[in-house]
């Protein structure tokens, strides 16, 4: 049963559409597959090879500027900025990853941190090629229906899901987990942690570039204080992995839907609307005192908690 | 150069002086926090912007000026960065969990709740300090008649400078010459070493929350009569404070007077020789550089000639 399981998911994905959701829940359904991408993005650098990124905006960004600029300079389809933003977001990786990586644990944090303020202020500020604090608008809608959305995101969430599995299964990924818990003996052991964490940056910011591109296509806007965010972006991508489970493979998953679905029934109540910041904020600190693991990394925990509460509750 | 360009760069260079000193002030809270803790506070900038609106409202409900509420408000903000510390921080410390950075991001929550609740109670307008001195300012022709540059000093912008000193010098003695100083000190040497001196380390580390509260607090305050204030300013000086620390070095109080220094330095030349909006650009440029070229920071430089001699 365990074995067919990730087929089975699939099979939901895939015929998901079919059941006539609306165009709101496929809305949703799209973002918090999005999100499940960009979570397992940082989940593979920050989770697996313990180099926590606090500036995953900086990959989203050039990866949604990547296609937007290519639609609006040349008019090709911003579709193509997918594949391009691969190759974009890789060189931008290797260079962040030339300057950041040489620091360790919160100084590698704070670096990226502000690599992803760096690229945010460059993008207002080159109005010649970004158009500034205006903004990209991508004027035709490939679809108005979001099916083909959906499909897409999905094939780029499975293909994600995949990759990151293989490669913590693999040789790599070992090595990965090496430099998380113990970076001088990884080192000692023969294992060149420069390059295996340049190789993990790069995979993830490539993933989430990826990401990036998408949502220029699917939201048809991006201005600089959307997709270089420090809020919005960067620190929702840590939530999302904290409150799923770091070192998943499904924590990204289960967080983009707690998160996803949290911001917009918060963003949905009238007063507490503005307030999405703190209760998110006080939703981290929860989370990091009690389920430092996230909920599928602590899930053993919760269960005895909650099974432990249900046995007091009959007995009385 | 013609004297006018000649004055441009002196004036430049004086904004710049005069801001890395309130810049430092920040630096050392966070590089005594860093270095004691070992982690960084990333609510640095929200203590400091929480104090600019205690400032603020002392100075609209009770008229107090700015620079006296560094008296109120640095102490307040010592008792609530110990809270911070106690109440949050040490409870993860003891936790189990897979990322070390679990604190970090701790404070980077702490943050966010703290200028999330800015905006809901105080709206996010910009507000600033209608102080009287406000635009006042010291000029050189007042006092050389037949000097070839004319330059000026900012009244409130000098007296800011001045209090970060007198602070600087006060923190100084208090590391150096009293005994819980010296304890926060060698805890941060070696934490371990501490412990078997007979340091309680535990109350140490509140203190040195406390005390990183409080400069910044102090900064914020020194801040309001020359500077605007709304609740998102507090991720850019938690950034400036990062800036600071790895420019001066990690843990060092001398290099993060300095890095203060070359950073306020470097921004004002920024913002005079290529635009206002590329300042932030700057302030990463030098830091990008830094972690580069230089990677222990100043201190680095600083240890070299100590043991060359």
């Amino acid at each position: 049963m365990r074995k067919y399981q990730p087929y089975i998911m699939l099979l939901l994905l895939l015929l998901l559409p079919l059941f006539g959701l609306s165009t709101y829940m496929m809305h949703i359904l799209i973002l918090v597959i999005m999100w499940s991408v960009i979570g397992m993005a940082w989940n593979l650098l920050g989770g697996y090879c313990g180099q926590v990124s606090f500036g995953h905006a900086a990959f989203f960004g050039v990866g949604a500027y990547t296609a937007g600029i290519l639609y609006f300079k040349t008019g090709i389809s911003a579709w193509w900025g997918l594949p391009l933003s691969v190759v974009i977001v890789a060189a931008e990786a290797l260079i962040i990853g030339f300057i950041c990586l040489r620091l360790r644990g919160p100084f590698f944090a704070l670096a990226t941190l502000a690599m992803g303020e760096v690229l945010r202020v460059t993008a207002e500020n080159l109005r010649g090629f970004t158009q500034g604090a205006l903004g990209i608008l991508i004027k035709e809608r490939t679809w108005v229906e979001k099916t083909w959305y959906y499909y897409i995101i999905v094939l780029i969430a499975v293909g994600a899901f995949v990759l990151v599995k293989k490669i913590i299964e693999s040789k790599l990924g070992y090595y990965f987990v090496a430099i998380r818990e113990d970076q001088d003996a990884a080192e000692s052991l023969g294992i060149n942690t420069t390059l295996y964490k340049t190789i993990a940056l790069t995979i993830s910011a490539v993933l989430t570039g990826i990401a990036g591109a998408f949502y220029t296509n699917y939201m048809g806007y991006i201005d600089p204080e959307i997709v270089f965010a420090l809020h919005d972006i960067s620190i929702i991508t840590i939530m999302v992995v904290m409150v799923g489970g770091v070192a998943t493979y499904w924590g990204p998953v289960v967080g983009a839907v707690i998160m996803v679905l949290l911001a917009e029934l918060i963003r949905s109540l009238p007063r507490i609307g503005t307030a999405h910041q703190t209760l998110f904020g006080i939703l981290l600190i929860l989370i990091i005192i009690f389920l430092p693991n996230g909920i599928v990394g602590d899930y053993p925990k919760i269960k005895r908690i909650l099974g432990f509460r249900r046995r007091v509750g009959t007995t009385s | 150069m013609d004297a006018v360009q000649v004055e441009v760069l002196l004036q430049t260079l004086i904004a710049g002086i005069l801001l890395g000193g309130l810049y430092a002030l920040i630096g050392i809270g966070m590089t005594l926090i860093m270095g004691v803790m070992k982690i960084i506070n990333l609510a640095h900038g929200e203590l400091m912007m929480v104090a600019m609106y205690l400032a603020y409202w002392l100075f609209v409900l009770f008229n107090i000026d700015p620079y006296l509420s560094v008296f109120i408000a640095a102490p307040l903000m010592f008792f609530f960065g110990m809270a911070i510390q106690k109440y949050l921080i040490n409870p993860v410390l003891k936790v189990e969990s897979i990322l070390p950075e679990n604190q970090v991001i701790l404070t980077v929550g702490i943050g966010m709740v703290l200028a999330n609740l800015a905006t809901i109670l105080f709206t996010s307008d910009y507000r600033s300090v209608p102080v009287e001195y406000a635009s006042d300012a010291w000029y050189l022709s007042d006092f050389w008649r037949d000097s070839p540059v004319e330059l000026s000093l900012s009244v409130p912008w000098s007296i800011s400078f001045l209090f970060a000193v007198v602070i600087t010098v006060a923190l100084w003695f208090f590391l150096t010459r009293t005994d819980t100083g010296k304890s926060i000190r060698a805890t941060a040497q070696d934490m371990d070493a501490a412990v078997l001196m007979g340091v309680n380390v535990e109350r140490m580390r509140l203190i040195t929350f406390g005390l990183g509260a409080a400069l910044v607090g102090a900064a914020g305050c020194l801040f309001i009569p020359i500077y605007y204030l709304y609740p998102a300013l507090g991720g850019r000086f938690t950034l400036i404070a990062f800036v600071i620390t790895i420019l001066g070095g990690l843990g060092s109080t001398v290099g993060a007077i300095i890095g203060g220094l070359i950073l306020g330095i470097f921004e004002s030349l920024t913002a005079t020789y290529v635009g206002m909006g590329w300042a932030p650009v700057g302030r990463f440029a030098i830091f990008i550089a830094a972690l580069i070229f230089l990677p222990g920071g100043v201190a680095s430089i600083l240890r070299r000639q100590r043991l060359g001699k």
